[in-house]
């Protein structure tokens, strides 16, 4: 599916290009976007480093196992594939919290070393787990209580009251962790673990 | 609000503080420590590059090239006939936007608001919608590829389900509270 989405995103962008006479604009734009891929992992390497730092502390510490171990049986019992002291549930559990804070720096590096957790765990290296689907799911749906580069936006915009749509942001986000919950427990009794 | 404001500006400095004093004290070599994960960290940075590179490419040329827009009038009475709002129809490019790309979404998002004003009902919702879902594509690409995952099985499907599902809770509720 992602082949084809990526197939027809490129050949349809190209076409509309080359039909409405921007065929220059095709060029243009793959090669600033091959650039801005370089820009963003460079930023990410620094930041990446520094996390997986102090996550390796944590780890050697105890800490992410104790995290583990107190996250909520609810975070648990999302996972059924995963065992019940699974070193996968401390960054996984990291990951959340910091998109809850709204922490995307921070929230990347534990999302990563959680995937790395969880293809430990995976019986077949090519294709994803469900556990990596669920987590995937809460991650990209995951409630942020401060939504802070909206809030940034309509500040500039020269709005009354910028924060007054963390109320309804919060609860569109979590209809939409409801539904990710819900779909993906679905989908995966259809497909089996 | 301002507490949570607060907890987010000092929990890293927290987090940094506590970690390694804790692993110190459980005497943990803290620097050499520090320096294993963040190689780890450098490698895998390096290693969702290309992903990173394959994702934005076609994304950007998709956009660029004007067929985002062409997409957008052409749903535009399909929407109509649905019995939505016109009115509503101006959200349309950030719901396509949104799964995409973090950068653009925003781009677009603040376009809204200055069009519309950020206390009007599309301002509003414009600024729910962006801070309720993430970029499920970008997301999907770059944290599967990182661990060498090619199959994502149903991953895409329930990503976009969610967005789908926040996209109609947003109109619901800004309708609802400010409507």
């Amino acid at each position: 599916m992602v082949n084809l989405v990526w197939l027809l995103l490129l050949l349809a962008g190209i076409f509309t290009a080359a039909l409405s006479g921007k065929i220059d604009q095709v060029t243009a734009s793959a090669l600033e976007a091959a650039e801005l891929g370089i820009a963003v992992a460079i930023q990410l390497m620094g930041v990446m480093s520094l996390w997986m730092g102090i996550m390796h502390i944590a780890e050697k510490a105890g800490l992410v196992q104790a995290l583990a171990k107190i996250s909520s049986p609810l975070i648990r019992r999302l996972f059924p594939s995963l065992k019940e002291n699974s070193p996968a549930f401390g960054p996984i559990v990291m990951n959340l919290c910091a998109n809850i804070l709204g922490l995307g720096n921070a929230a990347t590096p534990f999302g990563l070393k959680a995937m790395q957790e969880l293809q430990k765990e995976n019986p077949v290296k090519d294709t994803a787990s469900s556990a990596m689907i669920t987590f995937l799911a809460l991650n990209t749906s995951c409630i942020t209580i401060v939504p802070a580069s909206i809030i940034a936006v309509r500040m500039k915009a020269g709005s009354i009251s910028p924060t007054e749509i963390i109320g309804t942001t919060i609860f569109a986000t979590t209809c939409a962790m409801n539904a990710a919950i819900i779909v993906d427990y679905l989908f995966r009794k259809r497909h089996g673990l | 609000m301002s507490v949570i404001t607060e907890v987010s500006r000092w929990i890293i400095p927290f987090f940094l503080f506590f970690v390694p004093l804790y692993a110190y004290w459980r005497k943990v070599p803290v620097y050499e420590t520090f320096v294993i994960g963040a190689e780890n960290g450098f490698k895998t940075a390096v290693k969702i590059i290309p992903f990173l590179i394959g994702i934005l490419v076609s994304i950007r040329v998709f956009v660029d090239s004007g067929a985002l827009e062409i997409i957008i009038n052409f749903s535009r009475p399909l929407f109509i006939r649905f019995g939505w709002d016109p009115e509503i129809l101006g959200i349309i490019p950030l719901a396509i936007m949104r799964p995409l790309s973090g950068s653009g979404a925003l781009g677009v998002a603040a376009q809204l608001i200055d069009q519309y004003g950020p206390d009007s009902f599309m301002g509003r919702l414009a600024s729910t919608l962006q801070g309720s879902t993430d970029t499920t594509f970008f997301v999907l690409a770059v944290y599967f590829g990182s661990v060498g995952i090619t199959k994502h099985r149903y991953a895409l499907k329930v990503g976009l389900l969610a967005d789908a599902v926040g996209l109609a809770a947003s109109i619901w509720i800004v309708s609802k509270v400010f409507g």
